[in-house]
């Protein structure tokens, strides 16, 4: 290696010294492995041995430093007003989304009705409110099941390589290879459901390759580590192996690449239906909003800014939560 | 009893082959007997502390070789890469066995096949007369318990993600039979304090520490299993020179301590030396000269070791005029190809016609086999001869 | 005097604070002399040199005073393109990882000849047939079949033979050596410090190796500066510093390494841990692990005390270090 400055490197633990004295307690360690090596019986307890703290994992760290961190609470809190209002939008909203007035269309802020209406008159406060449940189903939704498929396939290729891992890797070309917007027209024509269900489905069809490939990757990289090999001589399971050793350190890109992803499905969602393959009225979305009130975002900018802010808002407080979750499983950064 | 039987004759042909010094001391009758002896024992359960001297690690003819392959969807072995190439060695319960050899020797390779993480091409591994390279399942577990590794790398051999007390105590995870739950923490501390670290840091992780203590950790985790064997893979190459000195005093002393065996490769010959009991020399995938320490630092017979030796620069700068220095042509050829007869050929000032048709074997060297002395001990070289190549220090007359 | 380093300070400004890699160093280096700058990581010695050389990465390193003269002139006054051209033709560096100081997807020649054409103004064919003639230099055999090849289609000892080759193309006066055979067996590490000492010989340049490996260090240098925390700790001819340390911390690293012509006992370990940069112990930065250290080592700075003519010694009781 060439030295190099590393800022990591230089931390070395204050007061440990001491420690490292090896001319400390030689001769009294041996007795204090149980059962040593002439079966001395059960050890004693060494009476200034420190009992300290409960035991520590990563998870339980990663917990505290989570509910320290101002941008995980804030986040957080976003996001579980989001899902509040997407459970129970009459909360804050008392209006009908579908109750229009065309008489009122593209009318701005007035009182009652803050956000103003939208070129088929309805209130914009109210369904950017109502919206909020499709556009969070779909999203968080679709990331989820891409998360899941794509990591579960991408991570146990990497892991096991061979066969399945050649294979794997055709099958995501193939995935990289159909146009989204073209499969959607095509995919999504035949279905008849008025459900998000089958947008989602379309979503996860189309997106898990993507996710796979880098958690492939991540695991690949994981795997070379000899803390893996280590693991492994220990007579360490590849169940233990994956969960224990590669998850935790190859899940960093993944919800990077995930929380990042939201965003576009939801987006994806509008484009879609904007095609008229995805969502159909009477279902209110973020996406449909949008899409209709961006041909007039001169004369009526209103219409489009309070959706895409909902929209902007939303995928902002993923990447947070991400960001933060991500931060709080890397020890390095506490 | 015919594995037994089977067993003996191994040993004999071995003996034949007349590798091995050990075996040469021990005598033909003896260690057939105790191989029969230490089987028994071996089937009877745990032996006590009387276990007999007799090799608790056995290898015969490994052999590890890489397939190269040609083509994606039909793939055509087009070659192999011979990382260990018919390797023979003994290891005696509480003795070191130092493996010296440059980049691509196969040493790393032979340390994996013997903590069974990679699987021989061919030959056995026999621990305490078992073979061990055909288990599986419960049994390999039961074996890992008995064989542990310490890794060079102390930044990839910690997984970062975890704390102290998880990377120390996850063989009692693995092996939940050897320490109950309750009493896991504490045996996680006290492994801990045997290494030289504050018990107190259970709760760390591991980039909180510099890379002396992060080996530490390393070599806790080897002994919580208290195995009787530790295949060590150039333990502190990766540490600063003030450090080294601590972590192999604290090898040492775990060694006396634990009774331990330890399989000790590096490429730093000094290293080597000030720790083993015996040293084996490695080249292209095979051991060309095999004794004790001294016998090989100060009585070498094959070139290979001998300009291994020559090559070492040593911290004393009087011995630059008196010290002869042999410069190797060329490098070491690729283990995809070696040379036909002796594989150091290529690179020898004495190679003759005879070392490129015939494989030399390790065996004690005719002119030596009948005179007693240092310079009495394997080596795979059709000219061996003794060349005294390290200047003997000042206070060793 | 070919270079003189003067009271050099750098300074890296991370996260965490500001790390004193460098803190007050001095040393010189003669046409035809080999100094040996010897330490531990973070000691601070490759950081000193890449601030002579003029590659410190800047921010997050800044050089925070001190003067390099090269040739009599301060190379810190120079302007960055004044340097660029010293660099190459006045002083070269040799790297420990040769594989990733050439660039792959350049075959060696190309990059052999990049030295000509930039700094000679060569034609491509004659700068070729230069490439050929240093690859021969540097004993690259079959140089004229292989001056077409890529990095990695050579060795690691051969790859280092063509860092060296590209160091030496423009002559220089000045070679910095950083752990050039640390990555290289010992073999092909023999190979490589001959060719290195024979280039120096016969082009009379001077050269800085820096090394953790006291053996290197014994084998080729004339004169060792070891460092520690950014100082220049214990500073003499090669002979006296290997036979009679006059500092504890050399005393204590020649003690630590074992020996390859005897057995010995336990080896004397240093106890604990080089400081943390960002924290120097006051005082004498060695005092945590010293054992000569007094009240004195841990509030004063012991400056480079002249223990003969050419041997300085930065300890308080560099007596008691020479003769315990």
């Amino acid at each position: 290696m060439p030295e190099r400055y590393d800022p990591d490197e230089a931390v070395a633990p204050t007061g440990a010294g001491g420690v490292m004295d090896l001319a400390t307690s030689e001769g009294e360690t041996l007795e204090k492995l149980p059962g040593g090596p002439k079966g001395t019986g059960p050890a004693e307890l060494d009476p200034s041995a420190p009992s300290g703290e409960r035991a520590r994992s990563l998870w339980s760290d990663a917990w505290r430093d989570l509910r320290r961190n101002p941008i995980f609470i804030v986040s957080g809190l976003v996001i579980l007003f989001l899902v509040v209002i997407s459970i129970w939008p009459s909360l804050i909203a008392s209006g009908n989304p579908l109750q229009c007035d065309l008489a009122k269309a593209q009318e701005g802020s007035q009182p009652g009705y803050p956000f103003g209406f939208n070129g088929q008159g309805c209130d914009v406060y109210t369904r950017t409110v109502y919206g909020a449940r499709t556009s969070v189903t779909v999203g968080v939704c679709a990331t989820l099941g891409v998360a899941l498929i794509g990591s579960v396939f991408g991570g146990l290729a990497g892991f096991f390589g061979g066969a399945s891992d050649a294979i794997l890797s055709r099958v995501t070309d193939i995935f990289f290879g159909i146009p989204v917007v073209l499969g959607g027209l095509v995919l999504l024509s035949v279905v008849t459901s008025s459900t998000v269900w089958p947008v989602i489905g379309f979503m996860v069809l189309l997106g898990w390759p993507q996710l796979s490939r880098i958690a492939r990757g991540s695991v690949i990289t994981a795997k070379q580590n000899d803390y893996v090999q280590a693991a492994r001589a220990l007579g360490a399971s590849n169940s233990r192996i994956l969960l224990r050793h590669i998850t935790p350190n190859a899940v960093a890109p993944v919800i990077v690449v995930a929380t990042i992803a939201l965003g576009t499905y939801i987006s994806l969602e509008a484009t879609l239906s904007f095609l008229g393959v995805g969502l159909k009225p009477p279902t209110v979305s973020w996406g449909i909003d949008i899409s209709s009130a961006s041909p007039y975002i001169r004369n009526a900018p209103h219409m489009l800014l309070w959706p895409a802010g909902a929209l902007a808002i939303t995928v902002l407080a993923f990447i947070m939560l991400g960001d933060a979750v991500r931060d709080a499983l890397d020890p390095k950064l506490r | 009893m015919a594995e037994r039987a089977g067993r003996d004759e191994r040993a004999g042909r071995d003996e034949r082959a007349g590798h091995a010094g050990q075996a040469g001391r021990a005598g033909q009758a003896g260690r057939a007997g105790q191989a029969g002896r230490a089987g028994q024992a071996g089937r009877a359960g745990q032996a006590g502390r009387d276990w007999p001297a007799e090799a608790i690690l056995e290898v015969r003819d490994l052999y590890k070789h890489y397939p190269l392959t040609r083509g994606i969807l039909f793939k055509k072995q087009v070659g192999s890469v011979k990382a260990v190439d018919g390797v023979d060695l003994d290891l005696a319960p509480g003795e070191t066995l130092g493996i010296v050899g440059e980049s691509g020797c196969g040493k790393s390779t032979l340390a994996k096949m013997l903590v069974h993480l990679e699987r021989p091409t061919a030959g056995v591994i026999r621990y305490k007369g078992d073979d061990i390279t055909k288990l599986s399942g419960r049994a390999l577990k039961a074996v890992r318990r008995n064989i542990q590794m310490v890794f060079q790398d102390p930044y990839t051999s910690l997984n970062p993600r975890m704390t102290v007390g998880d990377i120390v105590g996850e063989p009692y995870e693995i092996h939940p039979e050897v320490a109950p739950k309750g009493s896991r923490r504490k045996k996680v501390q006290d492994l801990l304090d045997v290494v030289g670290l504050n018990p107190e840091y259970i709760n760390r992780y591991p980039h909180q520490f510099s890379g002396g203590q992060r080996q530490r950790i390393g070599i806790a985790r080897g002994l919580a299993l208290r195995p009787e064997v530790i295949v060590a893979d150039e333990p502190v190459s990766a540490l600063d020179v003030s450090v080294q000195a601590q972590v192999i005093n604290l090898l040492d002393k775990l060694q006396s301590e634990f009774n331990l065996s330890y399989v000790f490769i590096a490429h730093d010959l000094s290293i080597v030396r000030h720790i083993s009991d015996r040293v084996g020399v490695m080249y292209l995938g095979r051991i060309v000269e095999i004794g004790r320490d001294e016998e090989i630092y100060d009585h070498p017979t094959h070139p290979y070791t001998q300009a291994l030796l020559s090559a070492v620069p040593v911290p004393d700068p009087e011995a630059r005029e008196r010290r002869e220095r042999i410069i190797l042509r060329g490098d070491v050829p690729s283990p995809a190809n070696i040379p036909s007869g002796c594989r150091f050929r290529t690179r020898c000032w004495k190679a003759q016609e005879r070392c490129a048709l015939e494989v030399p074997l390790l065996a004690v060297p005719a002119e030596f086999r009948l005179q007693e002395g240092p310079a009495q001990h394997p080596s795979a070289c059709h000219f061996a001869e003794e060349k005294r190549v390290v200047p003997p220090g000042p206070e060793a007359e | 005097m070919l270079l003189e380093v003067r009271d050099l300070h750098v300074e890296f400004r991370t996260r965490d604070g500001v790390a004193k890699a460098v803190n007050g160093v001095n040393y010189t280096v003669d046409e035809g002399e080999t100094l040996a700058v010897l330490g531990e990581s973070g000691s601070g010695k490759s950081v000193t040199a890449q601030a002579v050389m003029g590659i410190l990465d800047v921010p997050p390193g800044k050089i925070a005073g001190g003067e390099v003269l090269f040739q009599g002139q301060d190379l810190l006054k120079l302007k960055e393109e004044e340097r660029r051209k010293i660099r190459g033709a006045g002083m070269a560096m040799i790297f420990q990882d040769a594989l990733s100081s050439l660039n792959p997807v350049l075959s060696v020649g190309d990059q052999l000849g990049e030295m000509f054409v930039v700094h000679r103004k060569m034609s491509r064919r004659d700068a070729r047939a230069k490439a050929v003639e240093l690859m021969e230099r540097v004993g690259i055999p079959a140089a004229k079949e292989r001056v077409g090849q890529y990095p990695h289609q050579f060795s690691g000892g051969m790859r280092q033979r063509i860092m060296i080759a590209m160091a030496m193309a423009l002559e220089p006066s000045l070679i910095i050596a950083d752990e050039p055979t640390t990555a290289l067996d010992v073999t092909v590490q023999a190979q490589v410090m001959d060719l290195l000492a024979k280039l120096q010989s016969e082009l009379n340049m001077g050269l800085i190796l820096i090394t953790h490996d006291l053996g290197v260090v014994a084998d080729v240098a004339d004169k060792i500066a070891v460092m520690y925390a950014g100082r220049i700790v214990e500073t003499a001819p090669v002979h006296d510093i290997y036979k009679a340390p006059a500092h504890p911390y050399t005393k204590g690293l020649l003690e630590s390494i074992p020996r390859l012509d005897q057995k010995g006992q336990e080896l004397y370990a240093i106890k604990g841990l080089p400081p943390n940069l960002m924290n120097i112990p006051p005082g004498c930065a060695f005092n945590p692990r010293c054992p000569l250290a007094q009240d004195v080592c841990r509030t004063d700075v012991p400056p480079l005390y002249e223990v003969s003519g050419e041997r300085g010694s930065a300890c308080h009781f560099w007596p008691e270090a020479l003769n315990g």
